[in-house]
Order: structure tokens, then C-alpha cells, then sequence
């Protein structure tokens, strides 16, 4: 199996080429304007080591921030019309409600309530209106829309009702992009509603992105598939990823995570990935990325899908550090490190600064932080592994020390003693080590959803089967599959020993 | 004291104010919150009314959210469905109400009465029967009093209507009620049974809107300041500090329709080497120190994020929080005996002698 993980971030483009389970190049070229043009870069640069020659790659992984930055930066946002199965409940509380109004403003084609929806139960809450939908579908077409986001009540239970009401716009606008709220799955209507729109509204920069991907591959002479990694450290087929983009909105730092984990051989373990300007830390359960179990905004929006859990401090590598009183971070110089550096001749004191003159870094100019002595350098390491210990200590689950694996830029912050930890690991390419998450990356299956009158075994089983046949029709190899997250939480107030499961299983990706 | 108008900023402020109150229960207030928003923008108003300027023989609709925090996420609420209770009360009734007031200040319902009032165009009375969250019908102040449980109308956002019109006690009242609420898909606007102006002057828990629009205003203050949100709180309420700690172990389990549990927690600054455990059903009812209990129902126990202020919940409460314990006063109308029958800890299970923090 040979495959290349690209992983595009803010200041470099880093690929990695893995074989047979070994990394066997890793290179780095910066993140260009355009984000093709660095793909490109990055790959012609490992040709050009001659690994690629006369090898057939099974695989081009890429994890972007790009659509997540489309959504906090406003940019490239398609015009979405909202329609929601569930009158005449919520109709007090509309699609885009809560939404910060320049974003509504940009991505609100319009919006329509019609009846429909499931309760928690199985009953329905109301039978789907399909002559509205189709009046509904009749109503975009007029405006010119293209993309629309449908949401349910209940849907995560029972989906007919989005589904058939998907069906009739169709009908109507035979080249709708839909999304399905679903698709992205969790109870909570207006977060999961508002998922769906956040998606609806990337339909056309997802589409043109992933063509250009494509299109990066092909020019650098690759005959390999795409696969663009998603938040929970696996993998969608390009055709999949580009109906669903909000599932590669925080790739990047789940992507280091998962190279981690490959990289040092566990599975279980706390991961710090320090970076130039932030430090995120999570936790690896089983070889993958903790899932946020709670809201997550994103520009602005609350949201509430596969996302992992980290909590990110500012700490990194090109932290300004301040000696009296002693600070360091959150403000950082970032991708100007190299110049404003004092090591580089700059003017600002930051952190790799302070690893230069106490000798943990060779770069720069030494004599330029010669008058920093090894009581300040070590006060301000002291200071990082304060900040980092107490990252840790909130990341984690249970009391106990747990072992660390330090990856990314700035992992030289990171001292080999800690509290709350029983062996901080560094790793060889640890550097790159989101590339090569990328490269690694499997295929998931995910169940959520409430039992009633089963036991809590019989429930856990039911959602195992589900989220099983969810990962085989996502690409999985069935006979690979297996679950690596299982949660119960019993139901206040509901009846009949009501039990909430939520179940994710992951496998290979199935040989085509 | 005249009515006064209740501000959009002033809801915002309740709405941070009631999660404080809901001692570790009662629902988010999100919902209610973007509900008001929106009836704010069309232009509704509400006004609060001291209960003093109550008559005696004006009647008033206590009004509740009832059902399942996970269906309210569905079905979201609907500020229509609140007044459609008091409607449909007036109509079995042939009352018309005075003014509109909350069963329970901490969390949702506390933004309940004003959704109505904003309707029906009538002032919201500054009291409720709580002066917290509590998860049982019987566990007020007026079913201290032994005031009538009867009738309850509940309604749904399709049009369902019920009214039950006669049970012999509050603990009836909770089951039957509870029944209609799941069969509706556990969510229910309700409308308690009417109170006179003489009942809500005697039985109410009073100034609780204002109350919880303070300690609301405080916290978000401080926010704004980047300073201590717990001082804040402390410097509007003669609150105490019970300890200061992060989490280290939470277990839930759901029996008989409530969700029941236990979270410990290691000592932090001045309490470090000692731990705390919160016992709670719904809502936080027991705290241990070392093995002591040292704060208990009816006393408010409020679990509060150290940095953010904000108040963390007994379903979301999670492993390394960082949080501040207090203690608020309890409504004087729970430390008679019979009102320690109703919530005291034994009425909870736990076979202690009631002793409160600011005894």
C-alpha cells in the first residue's frame, strides 16, 4: 500500500509519502493563495525525490482548512433555501435564528416551514405536507436556487421524511445540490439544522475546490483516487467529501493527531501538537481523536456534528515572550518568525528565541540572544510547561498520569518531565506528523440515536449494526471494520428505560 | 412599587441569572431566550409587577415548560404555546387573570411567564413557587401550603388541549400530568392550577425575577470586565462559598423518569487536599465534604465554571472542570417542617438531619 498525505496548512503545505506503513519522504512547500498551487508544489517536490518513479499510489489524501475558512472569513458562500419538516412546531424559531447576521445575510436564500417530522419515539409528529414541499421547491426554483438544506424533526431517528422531501425537489430542480441534516447527524435540531445550512451554503466552493485537487493530482502526473480527510481522522471519497464539507472543517488538527498515534504506536494516549502560534491539545482514545460531545460554534454558529475535542492555548513556537512581568504567548509573531525573530534580527523576544540561546534549537543568529542567561530561559520553558500541564489536566477524562506525545513545529516547549504525566514521547517526523495522519486515514461509521424498551446491551448492539452499514456504504472493507467509540446515556423524563447510544466504528478503505 | 418594563438586556441578564438558580436542573434557557429575542423585535414588551399590588381576589396563572430536555432540543418551544395554556385556562375557568407568573425561576421556566405575557398583554408577577429548580410538582411553595393542585391545563403546538380537572394531591397531580406530558411527546406548555392575589401574597416565593436578573446583570458584568464572576455574584447575593475544585469523577444513571447521580471533586487553593461529592436528582441536593454532608436541600447549591461564571449542569457536568461551589439561601417557606417534608433531604432519600449553611 503506498499512499500520499498532503495536509495544507496556514504557513506550509507538508506531504508525506508512506509505504507500506513506513514514511519514506516527507516534504514541505509553502501554502500558496490559491491552495492548488502549494498542493502541486508539495507533490512535484516528492517526484522530483524519485520515490514516485514507476510506483503506483493507491491514494492522495488531503485534509484543508479551507472550507472552515470560507465560513469564518465570509468568502465563496453559495445562497442556501432552508426548508424545515416539523410545522407547526418551531416555526417561532426559523432556520438562521440564530445565526450573526452578516453571515445570515450573505448565505439565507429564503426560507420555508412546512409540516412533517418524527417524536422521540418512532410516532410520527405530523405526516410529511408534500404538496408544500413541492410548492416549497417551485418557490427556490423561481430565486434561482441551487442549494438546499432540509432538516427534520427527529430526523436522526427517522429520516424518511428528508429524504422523500428530497426527492420532490428534486422533481422540481433536477440539479439541486441538497443536503440532508441527517447526514450530519446529531439530536439538536437547530445545531444539527444549522450544520446542514453551514454545508449547503459550501456547495459551490466544495465542488470547485475538490475539482481543482483533482486537477492537482492529475498535472503532477498521479493516477491515484482522492480522499479528503474529515474531522473524526477518516476519510470521504472525493464524490462523498464534496457533498459533505463541513466534515473536513477541523481536519487539520485531527489529522496531527492521528499521525501521532501512528507514529509513536499508541493508541490511547494525551497528544500535544504545538504549533507557531497555538498549541492544541487532545485526547486519543483507541487510536483516534475524543469527540466534542457538546456544541462547537464555527464563525459564529453554533454547531453540534463530528468534531473533535480540543482545547487550543497560545502557545507556540513563535510566542512573544515578555520576561517582567514573565509572559509568554498568546500574541505570537506567526509565519514572521524567521524575520522577526531577535535570533533573525528582529525585535521581538518570543519562545524559539529562548530555545536558541539555551542551546535546544540551532538556528538564527546565537550571539544576537547571547544575553539571554539560563535562569531566564528557564523560567520561561517553566512558564510553557505550566501553560501546556494545564491544558493537559482539562483534556483529560479521568484522574491518573497519561502518556504524551509532542508533535508539530514547537514541540521543542515541551519538557521530557511533566505533571500529570507519566512519558512525554517526541517522534521522528513528528514535524510533519499531520501529513501523515492524513496519509493513514480510514473510513467511519456513526450511530446516534435513542432505544427504548431494550436493554442497554441489546441497544449498544443495534446501534453497532447500524453504524456498521453506514461505514461499508462510506467505503469501508466490512471484514476491517471495528468500533472504536461507544457511549449510553440513560433519558431523564423519558419513559420505558429510554436509552441514548452513540456508536462510531472505523475499517480500511475497501479495495476497489 | 409600580410595574416597570422588563428589557430585552434585562432577559438577557434572567436568562444567565435563572441557569445560576436552576442549581444544577431546570433546562437551559437558550430557547426562551431566542424566542423573547424575536417577540422583542417584533416589537412586544413585558412588564414585571411586584406581588403587593396584587388584589386579593385577582386570580394568576403560574406557567410552566414540562418534559424531556432532549425533545425540547427537537421541538423547540414556541412562545404562542405558553399563553395558548393560560387561554385555555380562562376558558375552562371564566378567571381572567391578573398577571402571569413562573412555577420555577432556575433554568427554562423562568422565561416561560414572559412568553405569555407578551401575548396576553398582561404584567409578569415578581415571584415564583421555587425560588430554584426542583423535579417534582409537590416540591413548592404552595404545595406547602397545601393549596389546591387543581386544575392544570396542558397544551401542545398542534392544537392539544387537556385540562385535569380533579386529583387529591400534588403527587397525583405529578403523575397524572406527567402521563398527558409524554403522550403529547414529552414536551407540554402548562398552565398550574390559578392562584389568588391573597395566595401568591402569602404562598410566593417573591422577587425571584428580579433576583435572578441581578446575579444575571452581575455575572455577565464581570465577563465583560474580565473580572471574578463568582465575587460578582457574592456581591449581590449573601451566597457562601462551599469549595473550589475541578472534577474528577461524574456517574449518572436514569431511574423512575429522573436523572440521578454523584460528582466528586478534588480541592483547589485553599481547599486543596480536601474533596467534595454532589449528590443530585435533576438538580444538585447533597454536598459532602470529606465524607460530611455539609449543604443539602433545600440550601441552593450552584456549581459554577470558575473562569466563565457560568453555571454547569448536572447532565453536562464533565471530568476537569474547574468550578466554584456556593451556597444560596433557601426561600424561609422550606425551613418550616412541613416545608422540609416537601424538600428536605429525606424527601429526596438520604436519611440526614437538615442543617443549613447560613444557620
Amino acid at each position: 500500500m503506498r499512499r500520499i498525505g498532503i495536509d495544507v496548512g496556514g504557513t506550509n503545505t507538508d506531504a508525506v509519502l508512506i509505504e507500506d506503513g513506513k514514511v519514506i519522504r516527507a516534504v514541505k512547500a509553502p501554502t500558496s493563495e490559491d491552495v492548488t498551487t502549494g498542493i502541486l508544489d508539495s507533490l512535484k517536490s516528492l517526484g522530483s525525490t524519485g520515490a514516485l518513479k514507476d510506483k503506483k499510489v493507491d491514494g492522495v489524501m488531503i485534509g484543508t482548512t479551507h472550507f472552515i475558512n470560507a465560513v469564518v472569513q465570509r468568502r465563496h458562500l453559495t445562497k442556501v433555501g432552508a426548508l424545515r419538516l416539523g410545522m407547526p412546531a418551531t416555526s417561532t424559531l426559523p432556520p438562521f435564528c440564530d445565526w450573526p447576521e452578516d453571515l445570515a445575510t450573505l448565505v439565507r436564500g429564503g426560507v420555508w416551514m412546512v409540516e412533517g417530522g418524527h417524536e422521540y419515539d418512532g410516532r410520527l409528529f405530523m405526516p410529511l405536507d408534500e404538496a408544500a414541499v413541492t410548492k416549497a421547491a417551485e418557490e427556490m426554483k423561481e430565486l434561482g436556487l441551487k442549494s438546499v438544506a432540509i432538516s427534520a424533526i427527529f430526523s436522526p431517528l427517522d429520516n424518511t421524511h428528508e429524504r422523500r422531501a428530497a426527492e420532490l425537489v428534486t422533481k422540481v430542480i433536477p440539479d439541486a445540490v441538497i443536503t440532508c441534516s441527517s447526514d450530519l447527524g446529531r439530536i439538536g435540531l437547530l445545531e444539527r439544522e444549522n450544520a446542514g445550512l453551514l454545508n449547503a451554503a459550501l456547495a459551490d466552493l466544495s465542488r470547485e475546490t475538490i475539482a481543482a485537487f483533482e486537477k492537482s493530482i492529475r498535472d503532477s502526473g498521479i493516477a491515484a483516487p482522492l480522499f479528503i480527510t474529515q474531522n473524526d481522522g477518516t476519510v470521504a471519497e472525493a464524490s462523498q467529501a464534496r457533498r459533505l464539507p463541513v466534515y473536513s472543517f477541523a481536519s487539520g488538527a485531527t489529522n496531527s493527531m492521528r499521525g501521532a498515534a501512528y507514529l509513536s504506536g499508541l493508541q490511547d494516549a494525551m497528544v500535544i501538537d504545538v504549533g507557531g502560534t497555538t498549541t492544541d491539545v487532545g485526547q486519543l482514545k483507541n487510536g483516534f481523536p475524543r469527540e466534542a460531545n457538546s456544541v462547537v460554534k464555527v464563525g459564529g454558529v453554533r454547531t453540534l456534528f463530528r468534531m473533535p475535542d480540543l482545547l487550543s492555548i497560545g502557545l507556540g513556537g513563535g510566542s512573544h515572550v515578555q520576561l517582567d512581568p514573565l509572559k509568554v504567548g498568546p500574541l505570537s509573531v506567526g509565519y514572521k518568525l524567521l524575520k522577526d525573530g531577535i535570533a533573525f534580527g528582529g525585535k521581538q523576544l518570543t519562545t524559539t528565541d529562548i530555545a536558541i540561546a539555551s542551546g535546544v534549537l540551532s538556528l538564527g543568529d546565537k550571539s544576537k540572544v547571547a544575553h539571554l542567561d539560563a535562569a531566564t530561559c528557564k523560567k520561561v520553558f517553566d512558564e510553557a510547561a505550566r501553560l501546556s500541564e494545564e491544558a493537559i489536566d482539562r483534556m483529560k477524562t479521568e484522574a491518573g498520569d497519561i502518556k504524551l506525545i509532542a508533535v508539530g513545529g514547537g514541540a521543542f516547549l515541551i519538557p521530557d518531565k511533566m505533571a500529570g504525566v507519566s512519558e512525554v514521547i517526541h517522534v521522528e517526523h513528528g514535524d510533519c506528523a499531520n501529513a501523515v495522519g492524513a496519509a493513514i486515514a480510514q473510513v467511519s461509521g456513526e450511530c446516534d440515536q435513542i432505544f427504548k424498551d431494550m436493554t442497554r446491551v441489546e441497544a449498544i448492539a443495534a446501534a453497532q449494526g447500524i453504524a456498521n452499514d453506514r461505514a461499508v456504504a462510506a467505503g469501508a472493507a466490512r471484514d476491517t471494520l471495528s468500533t472504536i467509540e461507544s457511549e449510553d446515556m440513560p433519558l431523564a423524563y423519558l419513559p420505558g428505560n429510554s436509552v441514548r447510544v452513540r456508536v462510531r466504528v472505523v475499517g480500511d478503505v475497501a479495495a476497489t | 412599587m409600580p410595574l416597570r418594563d422588563i428589557t430585552l438586556d434585562d432577559i438577557e441578564s434572567l436568562a444567565v441569572g435563572a441557569w445560576v438558580l436552576g442549581t444544577g436542573g431546570g433546562g437551559s434557557p437558550y430557547l426562551g431566550l431566542l424566542n423573547l429575542r424575536s417577540l422583542y423585535k417584533d416589537g412586544y414588551q413585558v412588564q414585571l409587577m411586584p406581588a403587593s399590588e396584587l388584589a386579593n381576589d385577582d386570580w394568576v396563572a403560574p406557567v410552566s415548560n414540562m418534559g424531556a430536555p432532549l425533545v425540547g432540543q427537537e421541538r423547540l418551544s414556541d412562545h404562542r404555546t405558553a399563553a395558548r395554556a393560560v387561554d385555555l385556562m380562562e376558558r375552562h375557568t371564566g378567571y381572567k387573570f391578573r398577571g402571569i407568573m413562573s412555577l420555577e425561576i432556575g433554568g427554562g421556566n423562568s422565561l416561560q411567564p414572559l412568553m405569555a405575557a407578551a401575548h396576553l398583554k398582561r404584567p409578569v408577577i415578581d415571584s415564583d413557587m421555587m425560588g430554584r429548580a426542583y423535579p417534582e410538582a409537590q416540591m413548592t411553595s404552595v404545595a406547602v401550603g397545601d393549596l389546591k393542585p387543581c386544575p392544570l391545563t396542558t397544551v401542545d403546538v398542534r392544537g392539544l388541549e387537556s385540562v385535569v380537572e380533579k386529583v387529591p394531591t400534588w403527587k397525583w397531580m405529578e403523575r397524572v400530568s406527567r402521563k398527558i406530558c409524554v403522550e403529547y411527546g414529552s414536551t407540554a406548555s402548562t398552565c398550574k392550577a390559578p392562584r389568588t392575589g391573597a395566595e401568591v401574597k402569602k404562598w410566593g416565593i417573591h422577587g425571584t425575577t428580579t433576583k435572578a436578573i441581578a446575579i444575571g446583570s452581575a455575572v455577565r458584568e464581570a465577563q465583560r470586565r474580565h473580572e471574578d464572576p463568582v465575587a460578582a455574584i457574592l456581591s449581590v447575593e449573601p451566597g457562601k462559598i462551599l469549595f473550589k475544585g475541578k472534577v474528577v469523577d461524574v456517574e449518572r444513571r436514569a431511574t423512575e423518569g429522573f436523572l440521578r447521580g454523584r460528582c466528586r471533586f478534588d480541592g483547589m487553593d485553599e481547599y486543596r487536599g480536601s474533596s467534595l461529592e454532589l449528590n443530585f436528582q435533576n438538580e444538585w441536593i447533597v454536598a459532602w465534604r470529606d465524607g460530611t454532608p455539609i449543604a443539602m436541600s433545600p440550601d441552593l447549591i450552584c456549581v459554577l465554571d470558575s473562569v466563565a461564571g457560568e453555571a454547569v449542569g448536572t447532565e453536562t457536568i464533565r471530568y476537569g472542570q474547574r468550578v466554584t461551589v456556593l451556597a444560596l439561601p433557601p426561600p424561609p417557606v422550606f425551613l418550616t417542617p412541613k416545608g422540609l417534608q416537601h424538600v428536605g433531604p429525606r424527601a429526596f432519600g438520604y436519611d440526614i438531619e437538615f442543617k443549613s449553611v447560613f444557620a
